[in-house]
């Protein structure tokens, strides 16, 4: 069953006085609890491929269809209940509220949805156990290291089991070890949780470790190679 | 959770923060300060008002406001005494004056007054003049030639205690009526123009001096508590025959001062409302700042699925804390200063000559009034988060793209 279905999408940015053509006709399709990269070289769209599988930017045309919603009929508002239950997000930078502590970052989600407080709070404290930061509660992102603060991210994007798990260029600023520790802890969370996880990257290591490999090009699919397990 | 998301934003910038929040602190702490000075100011011209002469409610003949001439007097002052004494409540004063006008004169000077022929026993418990002696003494009932001048009028006409005064008027048959008195006490007033106005004899010696018999010009009373005066005004209207007497109490006797109050109240929220536009400016440019450095931020909470109304909510919510604090403290600041004022009020007598056309006293007592207080408070608050939706709109209205991309 596909949690993700791209049909030809395209997408031209306006870039002062020049128009980008960022996508060319994408098509895409992602079967749920796949552990996918989508890879390339800067500008080659792959954040935009994400950015429309997430609902944070739209298609200009084509079509996009994730969990069984159809992304080009939805509104803002139902685009935002789609990323708040369904989708989970970790940023290469910028991903943790500055002011919370780890607990309370991977807990803010689930305040958003309604959960009550005491299931909250238990569930962040499972999860940031699972993704080995169990004496790291308090701490506030500013006391965290560089893989510290992405496993909190992780955490916080698989908290609430949503169905997929799109990471922008997740290990960017990590070095190799630490870097190399994320993944397994995204490949560990996908096998247990079977959470489907989407990557963009252009780091050999997270192509490596990527069950399927969507190398992208100039806005289009240039290979697609499913690798034996 | 929302909640220690503010507290814990607001102070991730502790000098920007102090900063605005002092702008609220001195904002509420003017309004409650300068409010409760220009309460005092109304306060006093009203108790000036009202203690000279005035009293909280008069009855006169019904011609004698028009035409303060010695035919429209009270004749038959014993009806409306009767009637006063059923219907006040307990704890009421009431006294009968002559009050006609007249000239005084001595052997240098001469100048229109206001004789005011009283009864000292009961006038001591009514007006400001008893009290106000600072040479010699108040009238007493048996004061046949004895009068009482302001120390203005005294220095005026270049006299002192002792001396005589001639006082000279028309009598009730229309002849000109002329007595002397001899001083026995000088009097000080808040305001200059009421020491050379108005001059102090016993009732029987004005009524004898034009007279009058047992007539009177007023009745002067006062309520134990003065916000029954509507309702007692109202009830002698009732009872006092309208084709013989007219009551009034002191907002129709003192128009200028209750127009003075009204205008009073406008000022106050006028000047309530500028302070307000001053404070709010910086805040919405604190908070524009603060919503501006935290755009990436705000751009990730909307791709994790957080409603722009949620974004709007958060903003606010730290402008609610900014407000609160800057109002506790500001609110406190604005009490303590009035409440650490010396018991003196504060001197304004350098400036009294130029006050005295409004009745202001040269000494201000502040007056901390509840609904000033409320109104400041409401302003701050409410204006203060109305002013703080533009910047939450703002941090709402980025998409999740645009926001993260902000560098």
């Amino acid at each position: 069953m596909n949690i993700v279905e791209c049909i030809d999408i395209k997408k031209t940015y306006e870039q002062g006085q020049v128009e980008v053509q960022a996508l060319r006709g994408i098509s895409l399709s992602i079967k749920k609890g796949g552990f996918v990269a989508v890879a390339g070289p800067s500008g080659s769209g792959k954040t935009t491929v994400l950015n429309i599988i997430g609902g944070l930017d739209s298609a200009d045309s084509g079509r996009v269809m994730v969990d069984g919603n159809v992304l080009d009929e939805m509104n803002r508002s139902q685009l935002a209940n789609l990323r708040l239950h369904n989708i989970g997000f970790v940023f290469q930078a910028y991903n943790l509220i500055p002011v919370l502590s780890a607990l309370e970052n991977v807990e803010y989600v689930m305040l958003l949805q309604g959960v009550p407080v005491a299931d909250r709070r238990q569930r962040a404290r499972t999860i940031l156990d699972d993704v080995g930061l169990e004496d790291k509660y308090d701490r506030r992102p500013a006391e965290l290291s560089g893989g510290q603060q992405q496993r909190v991210a992780v955490a916080r994007a698989i908290v609430s089991n949503p169905s997929i798990v799109l990471a922008d260029e997740p290990t960017a600023n990590l070095d190799s070890k630490t870097g190399q520790d994320l993944l397994e802890l995204m490949q560990e969370m996908n096998e247990k949780k079977k959470v489907t996880f989407i990557f963009s990257t252009h780091d050999h290591m997270v192509m490596d470790y990527a069950r399927r490999l969507v190398k992208i090009r100039d806005g289009r699919v240039v290979d697609d190679q499913i690798k034996a397990r | 959770m929302n909640f220690r998301l503010g507290w814990r934003n607001i102070w991730r910038n502790p000098r920007r923060t102090l900063v605005i929040m002092s702008a609220v602190i001195i904002g509420i702490w003017s309004m409650i300060f300068l409010g409760a000075l220009m309460r005092g100011i109304t306060d006093q011209m009203v108790r000036n008002g009202i203690a000279t002469l005035t009293g909280h409610i008069q009855v006169h003949h019904k011609d004698y406001r028009n035409d303060p001439v010695i035919e429209n007097s009270i004749t038959e002052p014993e009806a409306v005494e009767a009637t006063l004494n059923d219907i006040l409540p307990p704890g009421s004063r009431w006294t009968p004056r002559v009050r006609v006008n007249a000239i005084a004169s001595n052997a240098r000077h001469s100048s229109g007054i206001t004789l005011v022929g009283v009864e000292p026993r009961r006038e001591d418990k009514i007006s400001f003049v008893a009290q106000a002696i600072t040479q010699g003494r108040f009238l007493k009932p048996v004061d046949k030639n004895g009068i009482v001048v302001g120390k203005a009028l005294a220095d005026k006409f270049e006299t002192k205690l002792g001396r005589k005064l001639v006082l000279m008027s028309q009598d009730t048959k229309r002849e000109i009526a002329s007595r002397a008195f001899r001083i026995v006490g000088i009097f000080r007033a808040e305001m200059e123009a009421t020491e050379k106005q108005f001059v102090f004899i016993t009732m029987s010696a004005a009524q004898q001096m034009l007279e009058l018999k047992k007539g009177i010009s007023e009745i002067s009373i006062i309520l134990s508590d003065y916000q029954e005066v509507d309702q007692v005004t109202v009830a002698l209207r009732t009872a006092l025959s309208a084709t013989d007497y007219e009551v009034q109490s002191w907002q129709e006797l003192l128009p200028m001062v209750t127009a003075i109050l009204k205008m009073y109240d406008g000022f106050i929220f006028l000047w309530f409302l500028v302070v307000f536009i001053a404070m709010g400016f910086g805040l919405v440019n604190t908070t524009l700042m603060a919503v501006f450095e935290r755009i990436r931020e705000f751009g990730l909470l909307k791709a994790l699925g957080m409603k722009p109304w949620w974004i709007i909510k958060g903003v606010l919510i730290e402008s609610f804390f900014l407000l609160i604090l800057g109002m506790a403290i500001g609110n406190s600041l604005g009490f303590l200063s009035i409440f650490v004022l010396p018991s003196t009020g504060i001197d304004l007598s350098s400036l009294a000559e130029g006050m005295e056309f409004a009745g202001m006293s040269r000494v201000i007592f502040p007056i901390i009034e509840s609904k000033d207080v409320i109104t400041a408070n409401l302003v701050v608050f409410v204006l203060g988060l109305l002013v703080s939706v533009y910047p939450a709109v703002k941090a709402a209205r980025f998409t999740p793209v645009e926001a993260m991309a902000h560098t």
